[in-house]
């Protein structure tokens, strides 16, 4: 394996859940106040998963008091303390932009039976 | 100049700091380099290191270089590249240089043969604006006025098209982000001129005392 390879392989996580969009995700992310640090749960359905590797990135969509939020996390970044799957979704696509355009019932996603 | 080391780039990657910040770096294969030969005042004129890089196979190598290494008492090596150390006393011959000269989060100057990027137009080569691409207009990618016409010559130092790239260029003032030892590697933050596997030099940085 090649050296670049093996830097990115050293700082990849291990034990990280499968990820897919539409998934609904509750991310455990470290934030520093001033000299303080606490961690933020982060939930909301998965809308896309970009990028390879160490590179790779996923964005997490959430409606909080009727705003659209949207975060984009580095999978494998190191402020990610936990991340947890709370629900599969079923889905027939890779972006979920259309999610941005629904609202309420509308912008519901079908759980994934197997 | 303090210390110094050649290496190979090697490429491009990211990595994480502990507080989760993405670092782009480049990873250099640096060393182990060794001091085939000492310039001295007396014999050359000048105080300078010559350090070694790189294997040779047997066949590569003629006579007369063989008989340079050999008096190193060292292996034929690849490169050769000189450096006006501080201290050149302090090397003896035959010394062995590693990455571990350098430490994370010092400064350093990486020198580089940058990429060849041929017979490349004024745009290109001077970062000049062009011209509308419609409307009428015939002026698209050229070089602009060349002056007045009362000198009635066009002045030295006019930005023309012309051969770009290829040259030696020096990077300075970037930060060592990792140095690994056991695998000679020197993860510097930033890019370094030249090609993935092009030969690099390595050393402290000039502006890092300011």
């Amino acid at each position: 394996m090649d050296i670049i390879r093996q830097i990115e392989a050293e700082q990849m996580k291990k034990d990280l859940p499968l990820l897919s969009p539409g998934d609904t995700v509750r991310v455990h992310y470290k934030v520093v106040e001033g000299s303080r640090e606490r961690t933020q749960v982060f939930e909301g359905i998965v809308i896309k998963k970009q990028g390879g590797g160490l590179r790779e990135t996923f964005t997490v969509r959430r409606v909080s008091y009727g705003v659209g939020v949207e975060r984009t996390f580095p999978l494998h970044s190191p402020k990610i303390e936990k991340l947890e799957v709370v629900r599969r979704g079923d889905v027939r696509r890779a972006k979920l932009y259309y999610l941005r355009k629904l609202t309420g019932k509308a912008a519901r996603i079908k759980e994934k039976r197997n | 100049m303090k210390k110094a080391i050649i290496g190979k780039k090697l490429g491009m990657t990211q990595v994480f700091t502990p507080d989760g910040q993405v670092v782009p770096v480049t990873v250099i294969e640096a060393g182990p380099c060794f001091v085939v030969q000492k310039k001295s005042k007396a014999v050359d004129g000048y105080e300078a290191v010559q350090l070694g890089f790189g294997e040779l196979a047997r066949g590569q190598v003629n006579k007369p270089q063989s008989g340079h290494f050999q008096k190193a008492g060292l292996s034929p090596k690849k490169y050769l590249r000189e450096f006006r150390l501080d201290d050149v006393a302090a090397y003896e011959v035959g010394q062995e240089i590693k990455v571990d000269i350098f430490a994370e989060g010092e400064w350093v100057d990486v020198t580089a043969k940058s990429k060849g990027k041929g017979f490349a137009g004024a745009i290109k080569r001077h970062g000049q604006g062009r011209g509308p691409e419609t409307h009428g207009s015939k002026y698209h990618r050229g070089p602009g006025s060349l002056g007045s016409i009362d000198p009635a010559r066009v002045f030295k130092g006019q930005t023309l098209p012309g051969r770009m790239g290829g040259k030696t260029v020096t990077v300075q003032k970037l930060q060592v982000v990792k140095v690994d030892a056991d695998r000679n590697l020197l993860l510097v933050r930033g890019a370094v001129p030249g090609p993935r596997g092009g030969l690099v030099t390595v050393k402290d940085s000039v502006k890092a005392a300011q």
